[in-house]
């Protein structure tokens, strides 16, 4: 009896593509992509925190600074931005050109070293004659201003020896009385000798020897957020927008879902043999599931600004326009699902999959900034990543409406795609 | 209806040599037909005989292989056509969540409707249905006889002037089929025409006057009831005679006399009813106990069973 039940379980499982969908292939697509957005964080293999660096100094200090932190593996110093092909250099960063580039996304982190700072580099203590480096930071990444920070105390160990034996010989010189004529001389030869090492080792590309990285303090710095520093929930807004999208594909696919409950009950044959057109009745289906998806932002970001104090009122202009660009895509993207399913069953098992997968690498579930830069461009496959995008611009970077043409192109071009598609596959539900 | 309508004066259906192919399988294959101004056809035939699928060639639902369908004169795909026809599907084709009022403003708008056009036409169908009392019902708390009506008025919100019916009692109880029977009288009252598929004899003879026996495709035979019975059967009626422990001797008896023996009933083909005499005498005589006798003028189902040599519900 019970050998009877079992078999009747698997038959019926074997016949529905979508629980099939659901208990199989589901889980695995699921770890596969956790393991590919997740997997390379562990280990060596970890992501490189993206850092402007610019040298006001120039001494001999600030040069070995600079170039121990481009020998830290975890870290990828750009001086100056990217040459456009067939273009010359652009000029180095300055701290001014760092921090816009920081508050426009290009970099999470920028350090600049401050005139003045090769004369007295390090310190084994507070003290008033020393210049900070300024760690300048965006902290809708919270981990890159930090893990800068932190990085940088252990480059000043192992990337400055001469700058910390002479400090240490100069704490020693007065603590002791002062030194002989020979004793000096003698130190200052071996001084040359470990600059000259240093500049050697420097040039040869050669990483300094692990520091310490705890010896926290040894290079001053100040540390400065310069995106969002006024704001008081620094990351309500990307979670509005990523979450809010994310849902906003299940209810699209449950509202394009309806094509199919119509399918199935004869409505959508009666509503056709009237004066309806299939481009009609689908633009309707989108006018209707745009609306909703609009209302269900609007009410969540309303709910961000009345409780978790998100400064919605103050960037109407932007949130319409990117409500109203996510909502149209999502809308189709649900119309599309649709249209290409056969069976209720089918479509949940399909919608579950790729909006699970799309919220996955698009940054809802998790921020893009963290993922490693393979996983970051894959996400800009996916609507999330476009509209989270675009709401962070608004919200996070107070840019003006004219900056989101690349995230509103993408979104309204690829949802006038995705509904192109749709009245291509809906054609099955004309006369046949 | 306005002597400016489409087609005035025109047939109202014109199906001519309409062929509809499904894979190997030929669904429609070469019907032809005319009906004219406030008739009631009947499409009368078992499951797959292919009514469902001439009805959705009319309404468009369905491209034709080959042939041609018109209405009042213009082709079934036209606008001008559609508005002329009222389709009711076999399925429940309602929202189920909206009620029996919102389902009706919605395939009014469908069909071009709105404003005060729309709300007499809403007030009519409620009325024809008899859910005015309902109207603001959500449709999935109605009795499956009333979502039937529902389904009917919404086919009819726009009063076109052919109406065709999909099996329109499937499912529905006695009384609730009643309703639906006096719904098309109705109609019919009001001048409709009307094109009704089932497979009940018992509906086609009592709603139609004209009925196309249709199986594999084809129609196979059509008329008046009167018309079909008699070309099967000319004056012939059926005996039916019940026999107390009717045995191998009674179906031997039945045998001799040009009937036939079926659990205890024996049925035997008369020219007149004066026959019945004879059959009882000679019942008699043989020492045959009969228990109860019927006279049968044969019916729709006994000429389907006459044309095809199959039950029509089989």
């Amino acid at each position: 009896m019970i050998a009877t039940i079992v078999r009747n379980g698997f038959r019926a499982l074997h016949r529905d593509r979508g629980a099939l969908i659901l208990s199989f292939i589901l889980p695995v697509a699921f770890f596969s992509i956790f393991a590919a957005v997740f997997g390379p964080m562990s280990g060596n293999s970890t992501p490189r925190v993206s850092v402007l660096v610019v040298d006001e100094d120039r001494s001999e200090a600030s040069v070995a600074l600079v170039n121990g932190l481009r020998q830290q593996g975890a870290l990828s110093v750009k001086t100056r931005p990217d040459a456009k092909e067939g273009e010359p250099a652009p000029p180095e960063y300055s701290a001014a050109t760092a921090e816009a580039a920081v508050k426009d996304g290009t970099a999470p982190a920028a350090l600049i070293i401050p005139a003045g700072f090769g004369g007295n580099p390090v310190a084994f203590g507070p003290g008033p004659r020393r210049k900070a480096v300024r760690v300048l930071h965006d902290s809708s990444n919270p981990v890159a201003g930090q893990m800068v920070a932190g990085l940088l105390q252990e480059v000043a160990m192992t990337s400055m020896p001469a700058s910390m034996a002479e400090v240490g010989m100069r704490y020693f010189d007065q603590a002791s009385g002062g030194l002989t004529p020979e004793q000096r001389a003698r130190i200052d030869a071996n001084l040359a000798r470990l600059k000259e090492f240093t500049a050697r080792r420097s040039q040869a590309g050669e990483s300094p020897a692990a520091g310490n990285a705890a010896a926290g303090g040894l290079v001053a710095v100040e540390m400065r957020d310069v995106v969002g520093e006024n704001k008081r929930s620094p990351m309500i807004a990307f979670y509005a927008a990523g979450i809010g999208v994310m849902f906003l594909l299940f209810t699209a696919s449950a509202t394009g879902g309806s094509l199919l409950d119509e399918a199935e009950s004869g409505a959508l044959d009666r509503i056709l043999s009237a004066r309806v057109s299939m481009t009609t009745l689908l633009a309707g289906k989108l006018a209707y599931s745009m609306t909703l998806a609009c209302c269900q932002l609007t009410l969540m970001f309303l709910w961000g600004a009345a409780v978790f104090h998100l400064e919605l009122f103050s960037h109407l202009p932007g949130f319409i326009v990117m409500t109203l660009a996510s909502s149209f895509t999502v809308a189709a993207f649900g119309i599309l699902l649709a249209s290409v399913s056969h069976t209720r069953g089918q479509q949940a098992a399909v919608a579950t999959l790729l909006i699970l997968t799309m919220s996955a690498i698009g940054g809802s579930m998790f921020p893009r900034f963290l993922m490693p830069e393979t996983m970051k461009k894959v996400g800009l496959l996916t609507f999330n990543a476009w509209a989270i995008d675009g709401y962070t611009k608004v919200f996070w970077r107070d840019e003006p409406v004219s900056h989101l043409l690349p995230q509103v192109a993408a979104l309204v071009g690829g949802g006038a795609l995705l509904f192109l598609a749709a009245r291509r596959f809906a054609r099955r539900w004309e006369s046949v | 209806m306005a002597s400016t309508a489409p087609g005035a004066g025109s047939i109202p259906l014109e199906i001519e040599s309409v062929v509809k192919r499904f894979g190997d399988v030929i669904a429609v294959d070469g019907i032809s037909l005319q009906v004219r101004e406030r008739a009631c056809l009947g499409l009368l035939g078992p499951n797959g005989a292919g009514k469902t699928t001439l009805i959705r060639s009319i309404v468009g639902r369905v491209r034709p292989d080959s042939g041609s369908v018109r209405v009042f004169g213009e082709p079934a795909s036209s606008p001008a056509a559609r508005r002329e026809l009222g389709w009711v599907p076999q399925d429940l084709a309602l929202y189920p969540l909206l009620t029996a009022r919102e389902n009706l403003d919605a395939f009014g708008r469908y069909q071009g409707l709105g404003g005060k056009a729309l709300r007499d036409a809403i007030a009519w169908c409620l009325e024809w249905a008899s859910l005015a009392d309902r109207a603001e019902s959500v449709v999935k708390t109605l009795s499956g006889g009333m979502r039937r009506r529902l389904n009917m008025a919404a086919g009819l919100i726009h009063r076109p002037r052919i109406v065709l019916l999909d099996e329109p009692t499937v499912g529905v109880d006695p009384q609730s089929r009643n309703h639906i029977f006096e719904m098309v009288e109705a109609l019919r009252r009001a001048g409709t025409t009307v094109i009704y598929t089932t497979h009940y004899m018992e509906e086609a003879e009592r709603l139609c006057d004209l009925i196309a026996i249709v199986d594999h495709g084809r129609i196979i035979a059509q008329g008046s009831k009167e018309e079909l019975v008699a070309r099967s059967f000319g004056s012939r009626s059926d005996v039916l005679m019940r026999i107390e422990d009717a045995g191998a001797g009674a179906a031997a008896w039945a045998a001799a006399r040009g009937g036939t023996l079926q659990d205890g009933v024996a049925h035997f083909p008369v020219d007149r009813p004066s026959d019945i005499a004879a059959l009882l005498d000679g019942a008699a005589r043989d020492g045959l106990n009969v228990i109860d006798l019927v006279l049968r003028r044969p019916n729709l189902e006994s000429v389907f069973l006459q044309l095809t040599g199959r039950e029509l519900r089989q």
